[in-house]
């Protein structure tokens, strides 16, 4: 009945090997561009274990490196860099204790409690805030925090100025915006019928944040800490400027002390590559890059846990 | 009325969050207004493009050309490769073996502390590469954390990018490579280039990895017309020492010299804070303009 | 498989539409359209399926499924949901290769050539088979950009044969009396839902088809909307060959001339119950199956 007016076509729908290989061009190519991150991996990885380890043949045992004496131009020079390690822990510890609540409590703010002007504020802000260069907080660190440290804590008979309490200070501010922002991603993503499920059971919003919100993402809430602990850990110039820079193992929150980063910023201007001294610094670079590999992992299993969820 | 108390407790916590909202927003404008403040009288034209002095207040405007030169140089490498690595895995990686370890590997990198990327740069550009503490090395290792981040935010870009589109054309007959060129790309330009700039405003700061690669000497007397690239004198080449504002500001504190450290620091890093704001600024309005180009008018 | 030659041979003559008993036997009171009367009997077949299964991993969505898609006319797939229809509908161009672990066993012969023979290009497949999507989805570009799409991937790089090719599916598609005044600057999101149906439909014509796959083409359109569509569909189907899968009983008897009813079956795979003239699947047919669908009482 139907005119059979499309001529019906009889080229082929086959394409030759080569035309396949050119669909597949594209596909191989980026790919390529995405493996050079592995690549990267494995050369910095190499090129600081390489040279973190060098120490090792230099004539000193792991007992010399894992003392807590350093002394690089004694004779004979010690390079125990257990003061460094305990100092990266100790500041990165309490820069958590003081930017837990406050970046936990902005993101459960901006999540369950701002409106929407308010939110459209706080978002900017933790963008710019999370853009300050780090020297930038060092150098406020040295201008503004260690002297009003200074004068505002000495009447309870702390001599607070440069020291693991200003360090930690700028650290928690810093990252604040790193925990704040996971968080808020975290607190934002538990589902809406949870909260309404115990809205609607007559609890407060206070009940509702602490009894269902604030469990439902508790994991989520964590890896934001470590996350931001990572930043902290890693973090050189801000530190290094208000910490004190004392070579010794941490006595207390008011006494200067100092970190693996702070460490390596001062000091491998003045070495030479080849001395012990040096290589004492990359094998310091070595222990962060560890630390820091350390914490991807250890982020990687909890948010696997909390997918099982 | 245990009703009653938990409705005052609700209030008390609400209470608390405002206040502490208030407090760390307010701490992030009294650190605004604080460097705006104390760069009067120092910043200025003059400041911006003169060449730093041992004895006068001199500038730096030498310095915030070398923080661009090292910006652009790094872009230039990270933009392509970041966007078609993303490419990768926004379209093509799927759950397999090697498309995992990319991803590991992005989040290692990613994790690397600035002062280990600053080592990494100093035993392979500027010793083994013999590249020495210039422009090149900084920017080379500026790109081994940013690359991996570009990547991630290209890939996040295509990901937004609705399926629907790629279906209609697909279904147009269109190649997959002609898709993600025609359809996904352009569509997932707003969001890439928004990440450009974000990225930017973290490399226009970042100080640690540059103290050991790009060196840290106090540049003065740039000479515009020397175009000669492979002379490191010349402030056009990529192989010049080159110390960015970020390094300048860590060098005056470190050194502690001349009388007017104390303006020069809080001057430059009002700009580096200036330059936070217009970078956000920057992305948002740009992001803004091409999503609503690209969707046209309704 | 059978060989082209053979089809022909096999085909009947033309024959004259079967007249309709007055009352149909059935509860459900469905119009059928002179359109729906017409046999296609002489019609060459221009897809043919032969024990059609797909799997999703190690699932079966859709069980052995054979028919012959007549030339130049509209056939319809009806069938309660998850039944496979629109699954089927997609292996025609091959657009289910992209979800990763489906897999097909059979065959589906497009003009003779099996297009999922292992050196077909999908690509090309999909330059022969077009397919109109359930929500209208134009790109984000001016309308003639839109329509221009495909032809530009093909290699269409003169620019006046590209301008009439537009225009000229525009016609087709029965949109360009709405839009010629600025279908240069418009964008293709500007327009009301039914138009960038009409819209995507032109931008399918462009690619030159001969098949067009239309997936619940009118599903989220508004009435008045939904019968301009189905006009169109009755004048495309002079030039093309039309796959319309369809929920809607009425709108199959409206606009098809070949009616397929699947349903899914104990192993929750989908399977072809009845194929037949669209007519006789509303009037008479000739499973019960179809019967109670038909008639309202299953799906």
């Amino acid at each position: 009945m139907a005119v059979a007016s499309t001529t019906q076509r009889t080229e082929s729908l086959t394409g030759s090997q080569s035309a396949l290989g050119r669909l597949d061009l594209p596909r191989r190519l980026t790919l390529l561009a995405a493996m050079i991150v592995i690549l990267l991996v494995f050369l910095v990885l190499g090129f600081v274990a390489w040279n973190g380890t060098r120490i090792f043949f230099a004539g000193f045992g792991l007992a010399d490196i894992l003392s807590t004496t350093w002394a690089p131009t004694a004779d004979p020079p010690q390079f125990g860099i257990l003061p460094f390690i305990a100092g990266t822990v100790g500041v990165t510890a309490i820069a958590a204790v003081i930017s837990t609540p406050l970046s936990v409590g902005l993101a459960i703010f901006m999540s369950e409690i701002a409106p929407r002007w308010a939110r459209n504020i706080a978002q900017p802000a933790m963008e710019v805030f999370v853009g300050i260069p780090s020297v930038v907080w060092g150098w406020l660190g040295i201008t503004i925090l260690v002297p009003c440290l200074r004068t505002n804590l000495s009447w309870a008979g702390f001599n607070v100025g440069f020291s693991w309490f200003a360090g930690s200070l700028v650290l928690s501010l810093m990252i604040l915006p790193t925990i704040t922002s996971i968080s808020y991603d975290v607190i934002a993503s538990v589902p809406h019928e949870m909260r309404s499920g115990s809205v609607a059971l007559g609890s407060t919003r206070w009940q509702t944040i602490r009894h269902v919100v604030l469990p439902a993402a508790t994991t989520g809430i964590v890896t934001a800490i470590v996350l931001g602990m990572m930043r902290a850990a890693g973090e050189a110039l801000a530190v290094q400027m208000v910490i004190g820079n004392r070579p010794v193992m941490p006595t207390g929150l008011a006494d200067p002390l100092t970190t693996l980063t702070s460490q390596i910023t001062l000091d491998m201007g003045n070495t030479v590559a080849g001395e012990p001294w040096n290589e004492a610094l990359w094998t310091m670079g070595l222990v962060l890059l560890l630390i820091s590999f350390a914490f991807v992992l250890f982020v990687r299993r909890l948010s696997r846990r909390n997918s099982y969820q | 009325m245990t009703g009653n108390r938990s409705l005052i407790w609700d209030r008390v916590a609400t209470g608390v969050f405002w206040i502490l909202a208030t407090f760390v927003v307010a701490v992030l404008g009294a650190i605004i207004v604080h460097f705006l403040l104390a760069s009067i009288g120092t910043l200025s034209l003059e400041f911006l493009t003169s060449s730093p002095s041992r004895t006068e207040l001199g500038g730096v405007g030498p310095i915030i050309w070398n923080s661009f030169y090292i910006l652009v140089l790094t872009l230039l490498i990270t933009v392509p490769l970041g966007t078609i690595g993303g490419i990768y895995m926004a379209e093509y990686a799927g759950d397999g073996r090697i498309p995992n370890l990319i991803r590991l590997s992005q989040e290692l990198i990613s994790s690397v502390p600035s002062i280990v990327v600053g080592l990494f740069g100093l035993a392979l550009f500027v010793i083994a590469f013999g590249w020495s503490f210039s422009a090149l090395s900084g920017a080379m290792a500026l790109t081994v954390f940013n690359l991996p981040l570009m990547m991630r935010l290209s890939e996040q870009a295509m990901r937004a990018v609705p399926q629907d589109e790629r279906d209609a054309s697909l279904a147009l007959g269109a190649s997959k490579w002609q898709t993600i060129h025609h359809v996904v790309l352009p569509l997932a330009i707003p969001g890439i280039v928004t990440g450009i700039i974000l990225t930017a405003g973290r490399i226009f700061g970042e100080a640690a990895a540059l103290i050991f690669t790009a060196g840290l000497s106090t540049p003065s007397n740039y000479d515009f017309t020397n175009f000669n690239l492979a002379d490191p004198r010349s402030p056009w080449s990529p192989f010049h020492s080159a110390t960015t504002l970020s390094v300048y500001i860590w060098k005056l504190n470190s050194e502690g010299l001349g009388s007017y450290v104390r303006q020069i620091a809080d001057a430059s890093s009002a700009i580096l804070i200036i330059a936070v704001l217009l970078f956000n600024l920057g992305a948002r309005l740009l992001g803004r303009t091409l999503q609503r180009r690209s969707t046209g008018s309704r | 498989m059978m060989s082209m030659e053979n089809e022909m041979a096999i085909a009947q003559p033309v024959a004259k539409p079967v007249p309709q008993s007055a009352t149909p036997p059935i509860g459900i009171q469905v119009e059928v359209r002179p359109e729906a009367t017409e046999s296609v009997a002489g019609n060459e077949t221009r897809i043919a399926v032969r024990d059609l299964s797909v799997y999703y991993g190690a699932k079966r969505a859709v069980r052995e499924v054979t028919l012959d898609i007549p030339a130049n006319a509209v056939t319809a797939f009806i069938g309660p949901s998850g039944c496979g229809k629109s699954t089927i509908l997609r292996c025609f161009d091959r657009m289910n290769d992209l979800i990763p672990s489906a897999r097909i066993e059979g065959q589906i012969v497009l003009n003779g050539q099996d297009i999922y023979a292992p050196n077909v290009l999908p690509v090309e497949v999909r330059r022969r088979v077009g397919l109109v999507f359930q929500r209208p989805n134009p790109f984000p570009m001016t309308i003639f950009d839109n329509v221009a799409y495909g032809p530009r991937r093909h290699g269409q790089g003169d620019k006046k044969a590209l301008e009439e090719l537009v225009e000229r599916s525009l016609q087709r598609a029965a949109l360009w009396d709405e839009v010629k005044d600025d279908y240069k600057k418009k964008s293709g999101l500007a327009l009301s839902g039914g138009q960038q149906q009409r819209l995507c439909i032109a931008r399918t014509l462009a690619t030159e088809p001969d098949v067009i796959l239309m997936d619940e083409p009118a599903s989220s359109l508004d009435p008045i909307s939904t019968l301009k569509i189905e006009d169109l569909i009755h004048e495309l189907r002079e030039r093309y060959t039309i796959v319309i899968v369809t929920h809607n009983m009425q709108q199959a008897s409206r606009v098809s001339q070949m009616t397929a009813f699947f349903t899914v079956g104990e192993d929750r795979a989908g399977y072809l119950v009845e194929f037949s003239p669209t007519a006789a699947i509303f009037t008479k047919p000739k499973e019960q199956l179809t019967e109670d669908y038909v008639s309202g009482r299953f799906g």
